[in-house]
């Protein structure tokens, strides 16, 4: 800020050529051009910064008002709605709103997809690190970019036309069900645990590692001893995140696991998630009936959800720092 | 170095043009419709020219068959534009009673969700759809009693063998809830019984590859979703009455619905040409049967919201 | 003796890996592009999609798909690197610029699906825009907006210290350092990343489907008034991309070629996904190139 009302104040003559080459204005006018050009740019700039917040306000407040509807105006128990497995919405006599099988869906292919995909993503981080530290970095951050950039439906489209089919195949089951939406969701959740691990192994200091090695330790002990501890907080970060973007994933599961609202009892079972309920039924429902109601709240809880896994993230990172 | 001053420039303009011109536009294309309403108005009273556009949206059953439409309508009013939506059947009842469709496309009855004002929607019937459970052949079974096919689909029964098929294990393949497919097959199929939780898939195509590669699932489709060429899934007759269209027709299989196009009080203007268009003979004819569709002239019974069937 | 051979495993675990993410990759693009390449052809990308009909293309929801792109770009870029240059350059360090990050934090970690509901609400029934590219656009703009910011930030913060320092110790203004030095400076690093948002975009679906809607008027190729109902070019109109479109045919759809339609739109897909990321990478690097050449 001091350096901003350096930047307006008058200046020595002597100094005024190299201004002028570097701002081309013509002198009579510069002072004036300079000032509103100041005024203009900062004027863009907090308006950038004005509708960020915008964005983020109004997205949660609406989104938190239409999905508390279900609970004021239509007289569900929010209790009854999240540990209750009785979800039969459209019942048109008796219609309950017990969505804990869906909320469970969600919860289980977020983590059976970090189980999936922590292992492999932090093992290529490690590789690309620890490993083959000169080429490792060149040859997989394209790997990781190109996993990153395939669309979900297409992840979904894999998995609807080749993992599917090769489970029924398989097994006496149908296909449709959780282990494919783990297979799908891990496969797409690889990249962003990998490269946030990546750099957070990255950015372990050198010293540690060579103080290890120096003391006789093998390339495993310095791993498991120094780096991974080291980098734990770091580590999480990356999983916490990989499992934010599972727990939103919806058309690339929706196409593959069943969408049945039942808790499945194995892998091989259908089962659903808040986004597959959510996108399965949105069209189908009246706008202002329960069922439609409660389906933003569905929507609530998915976001909820997000704000948690924000605050695990904010929780890491200062622990990261205090250590 | 210039370069950048007109980016920055462009910028700015962009972020002022997007302000204003959302605000305008906002303001412009809400007095349109007010005044395509007006034009609309007057066009129907003439009913020489028809022209405007309107918006029809809802069920994505009805939609391929109102883009069909769509073509030949283009043709005999070039001036007018019909722009179809899918969205599904609760969006079409919704969006119609608001009025941000001029048509609302649905499967169900307005009647049927409380939240629609359905005194205040005109309902044109434009089509029929029969359907049938469908079977996968390795059950065993190609007719069951209306009471068997209710304790199959509510999960009393869980394997074949108890009516009267092979010892395999039954998979219910459900529509989503709240979808027109699901409601007709529960009201007229099921006698309103709640069926046991199953997979839920929206896509005909989807629920039939299940059906056809699953032993001993059992799904609901479409007629026209059955083909001879295909022995793995099997249309089931219902209490010995075989799901064809002529029994559909004389009202011996039960399980039908209408499709429905709502307008916000009577139809006028493009709407009305449209669904005029959509019952008249270019469209009941060819182009609702290779849809597999069945006219509603054709039928010989008729039902109203309640479900209540009289004889024509 | 057994802590070298615990070392050699867990080596080659590891190395085992990185094999896997090689091998997910290899076996991604290869299905995908093996098995819809076939259905790419000069009929599939300039054919109308049918919704009952066998043999659609899909010139339409490409089409949609760019235009959508560029649409949402240009809400986009200004206000990201806006924001960007804000927090990198202009935040005092207060509890306005901290909620202003937090923000942005939440705004990269929502899922697609909840800013599509939110799009829906307020400008599909809200505002009555309904399903259009309009409505799509800006709930992908707020989906895309704290990539570009954090994109700008870092490529900012890339530049070395001193030649901000030089830059005001001439006395030229925070505004004029910024424009004339920092940005270009930035540029290589904010393009790479805009460039790569892009195909995130482009290849964005659950956002898009309750605001850009599942169908496409019939676009009239002649016709490029803005404010025609058909034209390519309204903004008011709903329009399906490409993404939505694999979604849609396998999801909601009744075509019987729905395995043809939606391979060879995936193959499509991924293969402009690919050139946005070889132009990113290749672009950057020529920027880089020729300003530290000259």
């Amino acid at each position: 800020m001091t350096l901003n009302k350096e930047g307006m104040t008058p200046l020595p003559i002597e100094q005024s050529s190299t201004r002028e080459r570097l701002i081309k204005k013509s002198p009579s006018v510069k002072g004036f051009f300079k000032r509103e050009s100041e005024l203009r740019g900062k004027w863009l700039i907090y308006c950038g910064a004005l509708i960020i917040i915008i964005a983020t306000v109004s997205l949660t407040l609406f989104l938190v008002w239409q999905g508390l509807r279900v609970f004021l105006f239509d007289g569900v128990n929010p209790i009854h709605f999240l540990f209750r497995s009785d979800w039969n919405p459209g019942d048109a006599k008796h219609p309950t709103y017990g969505a804990f099988p869906i909320i469970f869906g969600s919860f289980a292919v977020t983590a059976l997809a970090a189980i999936v995909a922590t292992p492999i993503s932090i093992g290529t981080a490690l590789f690309m690190t620890e490993i083959a530290k000169k080429w490792g970095d060149k040859a997989l951050r394209p790997v990781i970019e190109i996993l990153v950039g395939i669309p979900s439906v297409v992840y979904g489209l894999i998995g609807l036309t080749l993992i599917v089919p090769f489970i029924a195949n398989h097994s006496d089951s149908i296909g449709y069900g959780l282990l494919p939406g783990m297979i799908v969701v891990g496969m797409m959740i690889l990249p962003t645990i990998t490269s946030i691990a990546a750099d957070a192994l990255h950015s372990i200091p050198n010293e540690l590692k060579n103080a290890s090695y120096a003391l006789g330790a093998t390339r495993w002990q310095t791993i498991a001893k120094v780096i991974l501890p080291a980098a734990l907080p770091s580590l999480l970060t990356a999983v916490v995140l990989g499992m934010a973007r599972a727990f939103g994933e919806a058309l690339a599961v929706q196409m593959v696991i069943g969408n049945v609202t039942t808790i499945p009892h194995s892998l091989l079972e259908p089962a659903s998630t808040l986004t597959t309920i959510i996108t399965l039924h949105m069209g189908n429902t009246t706008t202002g009936s329960p069922f439609n109601h409660a389906l933003w709240a569905l929507g609530l809880v998915l976001l909820t959800m997000s704000y948690i896994f924000i605050l695990i993230i904010r929780y890491l990172s200062r622990r990261r720092t205090l250590s | 170095m210039k370069k950048w001053l007109a980016f920055t420039a462009m910028a700015i303009l962009l972020i002022f043009s997007a302000a204003c011109g959302n605000s305008n536009e906002k303001t412009s294309s809400s007095s349109n419709s007010g005044s395509e309403n007006t034009k609309a108005a007057k066009s129907a009273s003439s009913s020489e020219d028809v022209s405007g556009q309107i918006i029809v949206g809802g069920s994505t059953a009805l939609q391929p068959l109102a883009e069909a439409a769509n073509e030949g309508f283009k043709q005999k009013y070039p001036d007018a534009q019909v722009q179809i939506q899918g969205g599904g059947s609760g969006t079409g009842l919704s969006s119609v009673a608001s009025g941000s469709f001029n048509i609302g496309m649905s499967d169900i009855f307005a009647e049927s969700s409380a939240d629609i004002p359905a005194d205040q929607l005109v309902d044109y019937k434009v089509a029929v759809v029969a359907m049938t459970a469908a079977v996968n052949k390795d059950a065993g079974v190609t007719n069951l009693s209306k009471e068997d096919l209710i304790k199959v689909f509510t999960g009393k029964v869980t394997n074949w063998k108890d009516v009267g098929g092979n010892d395999v294990k039954i998979t219910l393949v459900n529509r989503p809830d709240g979808s027109g497919t699901r409601a007709t097959f529960d009201q007229f199929a099921l006698d309103g019984a709640t069926p046991a939780k199953g997979i839920e898939q929206d896509a005909s195509g989807t629920v039939k590859d299940i059906v056809s590669k699953t032993k001993g699932a059992i799904g609901y489709l479409a007629l026209s979703y059955f083909d001879d060429s295909d022995k793995s899934v099997v249309p089931l007759s219902i209490d010995g009455v075989e799901a064809t269209v002529e029994n559909v027709e004389s009202g011996k299989f039960p399980v039908w619905a209408y499709e429905h196009m709502y307008t916000k009080g009577e139809a006028d203007g493009v709407a009305k040409a449209f669904i005029d268009y959509m019952l008249s003979d270019d469209v009941q004819g060819s182009i609702l049967e290779s849809q597999g569709y069945i006219p509603v002239k054709e039928m010989q019974v008729e039902r109203d919201a309640s479900g209540k069937e009289t004889q024509k | 003796m057994r802590i070298q051979t615990v070392n050699r495993i867990a080596t080659s675990i590891i190395i085992l890996c990185a094999g896997i993410m090689v091998t997910i990759m290899l076996t991604i693009l290869g299905y995908v592009l093996f098995k819809g390449i076939r259905f790419v052809d000069w009929h599939f990308i300039t054919t109308v999609a049918s919704t009952f009909n066998v043999g659609g293309g899909i010139k339409d929801q490409l089409w949609n798909s760019f235009y959508l792109l560029v649409i949402t770009m240009v809400f986009t870029i200004p206000l990201g690197v806006a924001g960007g240059v804000y927090l990198a350059e202009y935040a005092p360090d207060n509890r306005i610029t901290a909620f202003i990050r937090s923000c942005v934090e939440i705004l990269a970690s929502l899922p697609s699906i909840v800013v599509g509901l939110f799009g829906m609400l307020v400008f599909v029934n809200t505002f009555h825009w309904g399903y259009s590219i309009l409505s799509g656009a800006i709930a992908l703009t707020i989906f895309n907006l704290p990539v570009i910011v954090r994109v700008t930030e870092d490529a900012l913060r890339a530049v070395p210290q001193e030649i901000k320092e030089a830059s005001m110790g001439l006395g030229v203004g925070q505004w004029y350092t910024m424009k004339k030095v920092l940005l270009p400076a930035a540029f290589p690093g904010i393009l790479t990343g805009i460039i790569l948002s892009a195909g995130r975009v482009f290849g964005e679906s659950a956002a898009l489907l309750f605001t850009a809607g599942l169908t496409s008027p019939d676009l009239d190729f002649t016709h490029w008034s803005p404010f025609s109902e058909n034209s390519p070019l309204n903004i008011f109109r709903s329009a399906e991309t490409l993404s939505v479109h694999i979604w849609a045919v396998n999801s909601v759809g009744i075509i019987k070629d729905k395995v043809a339609v939606a391979s060879g739109s995936a193959a499509l897909l991924v293969i402009i996904i690919l050139l946005f990321n070889l132009a990113a990478r290749g672009l950057g690097a020529l920027i880089q190139k020729r300003m530290t050449g000259k």
